[in-house]
């Protein structure tokens, strides 16, 4: 018996979450059934699972529309985030899996919260409703603030949970109390309502707090300044798979919902509309254009200083926020298609280097400090290699697709009009080099630990390392079927318009 | 009018209890305000003619989850204030600097949006199904909001099995 | 000032005073029954067969004086037996006890039999005994001491547990009825099967009733499940620093919300007022005649069995008599989905 006002249509193109629950609810299951030394088979259950769903997901593609009654959208904006998750789930269960082994953690649970926080982020990227979209990301962060304390004898993960709970649940509240204002002022949740009912009157200063919240709250989920203070402590505290993941997923869900907020929700008051500052009128962007500058500055600042790897990346990924950004305040579709390329190549290099991190984690080693990489390039000449590749993508050079990623952005920016930003951009790329390529150093100059034994590689994390090396510089060689990809997914942003389902 | 008394009069006491939970010394004494905050709240439900939400509201909320805030109050000892007291001054200086700014903020707002009052919003999208409060909540549930429910029972699976994880003795 | 006004408010005049006189008889019941069950006679001094006993208590406890001890919590100490006896009272006002009455055409329209009708009642029934957990963790606490402080966190901790199955209990007999409010629900068991079976849900959820008799003796904190008191381990429990009216109105509030749960029963499962050969005015003896059943099976019950021990009850709560009421409650929803 269906629900009513719902068809079979309506889980068809659904299967990918579907599978994804059936997924994590098989892994506890598992976890309770399977005998005591046989949870390692749990990490293949697990990626069978997120295999399944990508296959799902190829044959929901291409279409575009919204189904469940108009609270969730199939377009090609929410398949291509989608794949993105999956594609990162994926990669963190591999990585995961010796990780798990070294720290002693029982691997049930642990894959079941990966997968529901998968589930959480395909909702948010989907969902076209403010409440679809708040349960998504709720979804999500609740699976994250456990997975960061996850390792429960050490003292940095627990710290970092509570910290990421405290101030993820206040940035909640702040989304919440946004979101809770654009309903007052509509009477509906649904995005698209929302942008109707406010493309006709303005909203006034009610409208331009409810945007501040959202930015703000929104703001704390990408880790953008000066909403970024969690960040270091919880990416250097969090098992490294699982700061990998948020690094990636959660920040990639973030912007897409971001995006759905925005362009569908609020797609009338891109530049005006919000009151006047300095005399100029004042739309969403310029909260943006001001986060963007801020984060891409500070994050590449701080993250000059960094002895810790993890630290480090973390204020690289403050710093990737502000890359981001600009394709925000470009608000363009070329802007929103330069986001959308950068979040994929984003992934492959940001996951690649955490994937060299959770290497160096070995019996009695952390291996997070820069100087643990002494003489990897001896140790392990193809992890070097790999590390070596992921560094001068994060840093935005040419063969590879971190370059390609930050060229679109750019161009996007110029294209708009906002000249100063790109400038400040490159700059930043530029600044940004010095501790990408300390890093290198470390692995190929500095030999202190050359006679330390050699770093052994499990085939999962070898796995990981070919896909992501892959990624990265495929996407730097050959970027035009992202590019493609990606425009025919930032074209389908805001016009998922009738339903695929039942009409409602 | 006799709506607007009844609002305005628990809105006061909401705050009112609000603000005891925040300034009360002792820890139990906050608990025993937010349960008449909660109360308080499921009133306004009443007077909103939604009466499964406040009875819901005082079950889950006041009868629930506070019993269970109690709990811990009870068997932590908090007599002793936390270390950031020792300098209340430095913490409290910036803090009330800001309130008073989002306060004046937010006043400047309301006082705008009186002198030009926004355009009559459209009610809440009117229950589609039969019967009662309780009926048309079960209805949209399930039809209109099904996808965001159910993700919901995901959500508290998660919390759920999250809480076990947390608490578990380390094997 | 109409009639029916009036006839409401003496009504509820009725009801108050009736649950107090509940508490006063039950006391007599108990020591009345509990002497037969140990093969003695009881209270026979006061009044006929000691029916008159538990007023000479009352007496007794309003003459003592009122202690607080010193290290005391004055105000949470003082509000703490009020909350406990307004919550066991308040939960009783939602439940209909007979069948409308206009008293032989006196009023111009007809009075039900319950102080208030509420189309969500069994959720209020629900909510207010909820909120009476707070009399007993606060008396732990306020009372500072080490006895009352046990007495109250184990209440709470049994309370808590077993509301779930509880509630889960009442959701089936929900699904089937289709309503929240007691009145509806009552008038939905009208009726025999094959002439002879009434249409009672406890035919049709005989788990589900179980259960509830289960988790309503933990809520009312009763033997087996007399933790909170426990008198070998805690003294009393969360009432150990509590006399005169005090302690009094936790005892009343434990009898009424006896009261309270077999007259939830009795809507619920055993078809209310209804009941045959008398007429319908008359229904409310049924009603009393089928709460004063179950009462007796209460006291019967504790004079009958020795105390759970703590950690056995909390497994029971959790890892049997929940599941069981999970597994009830999809069942029923599934069975009304299958025939309709």
């Amino acid at each position: 018996m269906m629900p009513l006002g719902f068809t079979r249509l309506d889980f068809y193109y659904l299967l990918p979450e579907l599978i994804v629950t059936a997924g994590a609810v098989a892994l506890l299951g598992g976890d309770v059934l399977l005998a005591r030394g046989r949870h390692r088979l749990l990490t293949w259950v697990g990626l069978a699972f997120l295999g399944a769903a990508a296959v799902a997901l190829a044959f929901i593609s291409g279409r575009e529309g919204t189904v469940a009654q108009g609270m969730y959208s199939v377009d090609g904006f929410a398949v291509f985030f989608k794949l993105l998750f999956l594609v990162a789930a994926a990669l963190t269960i591999l990585m995961s899996h010796r990780y798990l082994d070294v720290e002693g953690a029982r691997p049930g649970e642990y894959y079941f919260l990966v997968l529901c926080a998968t589930l959480g982020m395909m909702v948010m990227a989907a969902g076209v409703d403010l409440v679809t979209l708040f349960i998504g990301l709720e979804t999500m962060a609740v699976s994250f603030y456990i997975l960061v304390g996850y390792i429960k004898p050490s003292r940095r993960s627990n710290e970092a949970s509570i910290k990421y709970f405290l101030l993820g649940t206040f940035s909640l509240g702040l989304l919440l109390y946004g979101m809770s204002l654009l309903y007052g002022l509509t009477g509906s949740t649904e995005l698209r309502t929302i942008a109707t009912t406010l493309a006709g009157g303005r909203g006034g200063p009610l409208l331009a707090l409810a945007v501040m919240l959202l930015v703000a709250g929104m703001g704390f989920k990408i880790a953008a300044v000066p909403f970024h203070a969690w960040a270091p402590d919880v990416y250097e505290g969090a098992p490294t798979p699982i700061t990998a993941f948020i690094s990636v997923g959660s920040k990639a869900a973030s912007f897409a919902m971001l995006l759905r907020i925005f362009f569908e929700g609020l797609p009338a008051f891109r530049m005006d509309g919000l009151g006047t500052i300095f005399g100029q009128p004042l739309g969403w962007t310029y909260f943006f254009y001001v986060l963007s500058i801020v984060s891409m500055t500070l994050g590449n600042l701080a993250a000059l200083t960094q002895n810790n790897l993890k630290r480090m990346l973390a204020y690289s990924s403050i710093a990737h926020a502000g890359y981001l950004l600009i394709g925000i305040v470009a608000a363009t579709p070329r802007g929103v298609m330069a986001a959308l390329v950068y979040l994929m190549v984003y992934t492959f290099m940001q996951l690649g280097a955490f994937a060299i991190v959770v290497l160096m984690r070995r019996q009695d080693v952390i291996g997070d400090e820069l100087k643990d990489l002494s003489g990897l390039s001896v140790r392990q000449p193809a992890a070097a290699v790999a590390m070596l590749i992921f560094m001068l993508s994060l840093g935005g050079i040419p063969p590879t697709a971190g370059f390609m990623g930050k060229f679109s952005l750019f161009a996007a920016a110029i294209e708009s009009g906002y000249v100063g930003l790109a400038i400040i951009g490159v700059l930043n790329s530029a600044i940004s080099l010095y501790y990408y390529v300390r890093v290198v150093v470390y692995m190929w100059v500095r030999r202190e630990e050359a006679a330390a034994p050699p770093v052994v590689m499990s085939r999962a994390l070898a796995l990981v390392l070919i896909v992501a090396v892959a990624g990265t510089l495929v996407l730097g060689v050959y970027p035009r079927a992202l590019f493609d990809l990606a425009q025919a997914s930032a074209s389908t942003l805001g016009r998922a318009d009738q339903a695929l389902g039942l009409l409602r | 009018m006799l709506d607007a008394i009844a609002f305005y009069t628990l809105a006061a006491l909401i705050l009112a209890f609000a603000i005891a939970v925040i300034t009360a010394r002792n820890p139990v004494h906050s608990v025993v305000f937010l349960v008449i905050n909660f109360l308080a709240v499921a009133i306004v439900y009443i007077v909103l003619g939604a009466e499964f939400l406040a009875m819901i509201q005082v079950l889950v909320y006041a009868g629930g989850i506070v019993v269970l805030y109690l709990f811990v109050v009870m068997l932590v000892n908090l007599k002793r204030g936390p270390e950031a007291h020792q300098d209340p001054r430095r913490q409290t200086g910036a803090g009330v600097g800001l309130a008073v700014a989002v306060l004046a903020e937010l006043t400047a707002i309301l006082a705008y949006t009186g002198r030009n009052p926004l355009p009559a919003v459209v009610p809440a999208a009117s229950a589609r199904g039969p019967g009662g409060n309780t009926e048309q909540l079960g209805w949209l549930l399930y039809t209109t909001y099904l996808i965001p429910f159910e993700v919901a029972s995901m959500l508290l699976l998660v919390a759920m099995i999250g809480a076990i994880v947390l608490a578990r003795k380390v094997d | 000032m109409s009639a029916y006004f009036i006839a409401h408010f003496l009504l509820i005049f009725l009801v108050f005073n009736m649950l107090v006189m509940s508490a006063a008889f039950m006391v007599w019941m108990e020591r009345k029954v509990c002497a037969y069950i140990q093969d003695r006679v009881g209270p026979n001094r006061v009044g006929v067969e000691g029916l008159l006993q538990p007023f000479a208590d009352v007496l007794k406890l309003l003459m003592k004086e009122e202690l607080r001890p010193k290290a005391a919590d004055a105000f949470l100490f003082t509000i703490a037996p009020i909350v406990s006896a307004a919550a066991a009272f308040t939960a009783f006002s939602v439940i209909p006890f007979g069948s409308e009455t206009t008293l032989f055409g006196l009023l111009d329209r007809p009075l039900p039999l319950e102080v208030t009708d509420v189309n969500v009642a069994v959720l209020v029934i629900f909510a207010i005994t909820s909120m009476g957990v707070y009399g007993i963790v606060l008396a732990g606490w306020s009372s500072n001491s080490k006895y009352s402080l046990l007495g109250g966190l184990r209440s709470s901790a049994q309370m808590i547990s077993y509301e779930l199955s509880y509630g889960l209990a009442l959701a089936a007999v929900i699904v089937l009825g289709g309503s929240l409010s007691l009145r509806e629900l009552v008038l939905n068991q009208t009726g025999y099967w094959f002439h002879v079976i009434p249409r009672w849900y406890i035919f049709l959820q005989p788990l589900g009733f179980l259960i509830y008799l289960t988790a309503g003796v933990a809520e009312t904190n009763r033997a087996p499940f007399d933790f909170p008191e426990a008198e070998q381990e805690l003294v009393a429990g969360y009432h150990t620093e509590y006399s005169s009216m005090s302690f009094a109105m936790f005892f009343l509030a434990e009898y009424i919300n006896m009261v309270t749960v077999s007259a939830v029963a009795t809507s619920l499962y055993l078809g209310g007022w209804l009941g045959p050969i008398l007429p319908s005015w008359l229904g409310w003896l049924w009603f009393l005649l089928k709460v004063l059943l179950l009462l007796f099976f209460y006291v019967w019950m504790r004079w009958t069995l020795p105390r759970y021990r703590y950690d056995q009850l909390m497994e029971f709560g959790w890892k049997w008599l929940l599941p069981a009421a999970v597994v009830n409650l999809i069942a029923t929803a599934a069975l009304v989905l299958w025939i309709g």
